[in-house]
Formats: structure tokens, C-alpha cells, sequence
């Protein structure tokens, strides 16, 4: 059974294991066709029209299925690698040891914006950026660019205290659990995340840094949490919403799997931690 | 360079035309600006050209068809020397854009700058949806 487990608290030799696993995916290819997906998305989701992976209800389910993907990939790699969760509210600097370079690397270099150090930096030559936007072909970081900060424990129980899952419009304006969560509404949890790591993280193709998938598994989990905290509260909307995926209706790109599928995580995995 | 003057004539009847209520237009112009994404209300941006930090960056609405996929800036085009920006309009009518996707900022023109700050000299690479 798949335990995934908070980053701070991983063996040396688990972090050896996950890293080799992403180069190995990297090498084959596979790990760029979920850049490609990602940034699909990013390109095409809108407030206004059809929207699936993100500023939408489905932006929970859609990247609980995407992680779940993507580490049984890892797991056809090597069957003991779980995802990894960053909780940044405890881990809130790049003196992390999430940051070393036996792990994810650290912040990028002053005049490019490179990283360095680790595995997936340029120059130990496997981890090219291929799904890109720019020309720049080397993973890139600036964290915590102009003193931004990481949100706090308080800022996340803010919001896990919104009874509501999502409201309408359903979309980047709404109130709700979702839209605060997601970010583009208030204290701005997860979309302030991507801009604190900056480099690739802050771009539509932000799985080209594999912090991407530590921080949307922390997401993950804290949708888990608030469902532990309102278990009477549910997926919204039910039934019959125009461009928006309703309860029991299919996501892109699977077209086989609901929110509804995607509700239990423990089908699935479970965390380090009663959620 | 009668494509740029083109564009500024649409930009200033799409502002025009996204305006409160009761400004005259000009109809055939405001007819050529593709809106299909843009939110219900506020006044569209104005058009813009210029060079920023050694960039030249251009924004207006953009012309129906010939554009790369995925275009959901309401019918406006950014480019950055000539190479396009992809950028959407969030439903409050703040804006983003695949290089800075997470943090939205209030015009096309505080979008594109941010933008060249963020490339460091790189160029863009042609849009495509995978």
C-alpha cells in the first residue's frame, strides 16, 4: 500500500530512491509527457469556457488523478517510491533540507536564475528542460525572490475552515474551500507556493521542477484534512453545470475517471498522518 | 507599418466598446474584436508598443484566426519581439500568462514587463498545446 510521507521525514536512502526514479522517467521520456499535459491545461482551462485542471471545482480531483499517474509511473520504475509531501507551512525557508543537494537542489544562481547543485541541475546532464516557453533549457529557481513568504499554519486552517467546497461561478472569482485553496481568492495558498519557487514553477510548464508534484501532494492532503474536518460537506456542483465538471461527470484527459472516483484517497494511498 | 496602426485602431474601440454603457463606437471595428473569453464587465486594455529592457513588446486585440492555439486573452495578443505571449484574462479582469501564470497582475502591459523581467534576455518559443 502506498504511504506517502512528509519530505522532512524521509530516509537518505528513500530520497535516493525517488530522485533516481524522476531521472529515470526523465531519461525515457515519460516524465516530459506530464509537463506536456500540464501545461495543456494551464493553456486552456478559462473562467469563462471549459475548465477542467485548474480555476475550476475539478482543480482537487483532476490533480489527485494527475499524481496518481504520474507515481505509478515512478512505482513502474521502482515499486518502493511513494510521492513525498512538502508541507511549506513548517518548512518555509531554502535552508530546507528539501532544498539540499542530496534531494531536490537548492534556489538558483543570481545572474540565470540556474540551479546548481543536485541531481536536476543542467549540468550533471539529466534533467534538460524539453517542454518549455522560453529558450532556457536549465531548471530554474528563485525561492523566496523579494522576500515573498510561504503561507502559515494559520492561513491554512483559515481556510480549512470554509464549510463550502466551491461556489458559483465555479471559477477564479468564487468563494469557497476550493478557490481559496487553489489561490486566486484570498490569503492565496497554493497559487503563492508556485511564485515563492519561481524558475519553471512559476511558468505553465511548473512540472518541469519536481517540486511540483511535493507540493501538489501537500494540496492533496489538505483537501484530505477538510474533508476530515466537514464530513457532511461535498463535492460541488452536483448535477447539470455548463463548461465545469459536475459530480459524476468524466475529466480530460482520462475521460474515464469523476470527481466522485476521486473523493476516497485512501482507495488509493494514505498519508504518514491521520488526515 | 499599417498592421500596428490597425491594431491601435481596434485596441482604442475595444476599450471603447468594453467601457461603461452609453459611449458611441464604432460598430465595424468593435465587430473585428474577438471577445469570447473576456469577463462581463470592466473596460477593455488599451493597446501598447514600446521597448522594455531592451524587449519590444506589443499588445492589442488581436485579429480573428492565425494566432497559435489556446488563445484566451479575450481577443487580445501579446508579443514579445514579435513572438507570442499567451495570456489570459482572470474573471475579475486581472491578467496572466504562461511565464507568469500564478500571480496576476492588473494590465497586458504590467504582464508583459513582467514577463521580459522574468525571461532574462530568452526568447519566447512558439505556442502549442501539446
Amino acid at each position: 500500500m502506498t504511504v506517502r510521507k512528509n519530505q522532512a521525514s524521509l530516509t537518505a536512502d528513500e530520497k535516493r530512491r525517488f530522485v533516481d526514479a524522476l531521472l529515470e522517467l526523465k531519461r525515457s521520456g515519460r516524465y516530459d509527457t506530464f509537463v506536456t499535459t500540464h501545461n495543456a491545461f494551464i493553456m486552456s482551462d478559462t473562467d469563462n469556457g471549459d475548465r477542467v485542471g485548474h480555476r475550476s471545482p475539478s482543480f482537487l480531483p483532476w490533480h489527485r488523478r494527475f499524481l496518481i499517474e504520474f507515481e505509478q509511473a515512478l512505482q513502474s520504475v521502482d515499486a518502493t517510491v511513494n510521492l513525498p509531501y512538502w508541507d511549506w507551512t513548517a518548512d518555509r525557508t531554502s535552508r530546507s533540507s528539501l532544498w539540499a543537494p542530496d534531494f531536490l537542489g537548492g534556489t538558483g544562481r543570481a545572474r540565470d536564475g540556474q540551479v546548481l547543485d543536485g541531481a536536476f541541475a543542467r549540468s550533471a546532464n539529466r534533467w534538460t528542460i524539453n517542454v518549455r516557453v522560453d529558450g532556457r533549457d536549465y531548471l530554474r529557481r528563485d525561492l523566496g525572490a523579494g522576500g515573498r513568504q510561504l503561507p502559515t499554519r494559520a492561513e491554512v486552517d483559515s481556510v480549512l475552515a470554509m464549510e463550502t467546497y466551491d461556489m458559483a461561478p465555479w471559477n477564479s472569482s468564487s468563494n469557497g474551500f476550493r478557490n481559496h485553496l487553489e489561490g486566486w481568492r484570498g490569503v492565496n495558498l497554493h497559487n503563492r507556493v508556485h511564485v515563492w519557487v519561481g524558475g519553471q514553477m512559476g511558468t505553465g510548464v511548473s512540472p518541469n521542477d519536481p517540486v511540483f508534484w511535493l507540493h501538489h501532494a501537500f494540496i492533496d492532503k489538505l483537501w484530505a484534512d477538510w474533508q476530515a474536518r466537514h464530513p457532511k460537506s461535498s463535492y460541488l456542483p452536483a448535477a447539470g453545470t455548463a463548461n465545469v465538471v459536475d459530480l459524476g461527470d468524466t475529466m480530460r484527459p482520462w475521460n474515464d475517471v469523476t470527481p466522485a472516483d476521486m473523493l476516497d484517497h485512501t482507495r488509493h494511498y494514505t498519508f504518514d498522518t491521520a488526515a | 507599418m499599417s498592421h500596428i496602426t490597425r491594431r491601435r485602431a481596434l485596441g482604442i474601440a475595444a476599450g471603447a466598446a468594453g467601457a461603461a454603457a452609453g459611449l458611441a463606437v464604432a460598430g465595424s471595428a468593435v465587430a473585428d474584436a474577438p471577445r469570447a473569453a473576456a469577463p462581463a464587465a470592466g473596460p477593455a486594455p488599451a493597446s501598447f508598443d514600446e521597448v522594455y529592457q531592451g524587449r519590444r513588446i506589443q499588445g492589442g486585440p488581436a485579429h480573428g484566426g492565425g494566432h497559435h492555439g489556446g488563445h484566451h486573452g479575450g481577443g487580445y495578443s501579446v508579443t514579445i519581439d514579435g513572438e507570442e505571449l499567451h495570456v489570459m484574462q482572470n474573471a475579475d479582469g486581472t491578467w496572466i500568462s504562461v511565464i507568469n501564470h500564478y500571480e496576476p497582475v492588473a494590465t497586458p502591459k504590467s504582464l508583459a514587463r513582467a514577463a521580459v523581467r522574468e525571461l532574462q534576455g530568452a526568447p519566447l518559443v512558439p505556442l502549442t498545446l501539446g
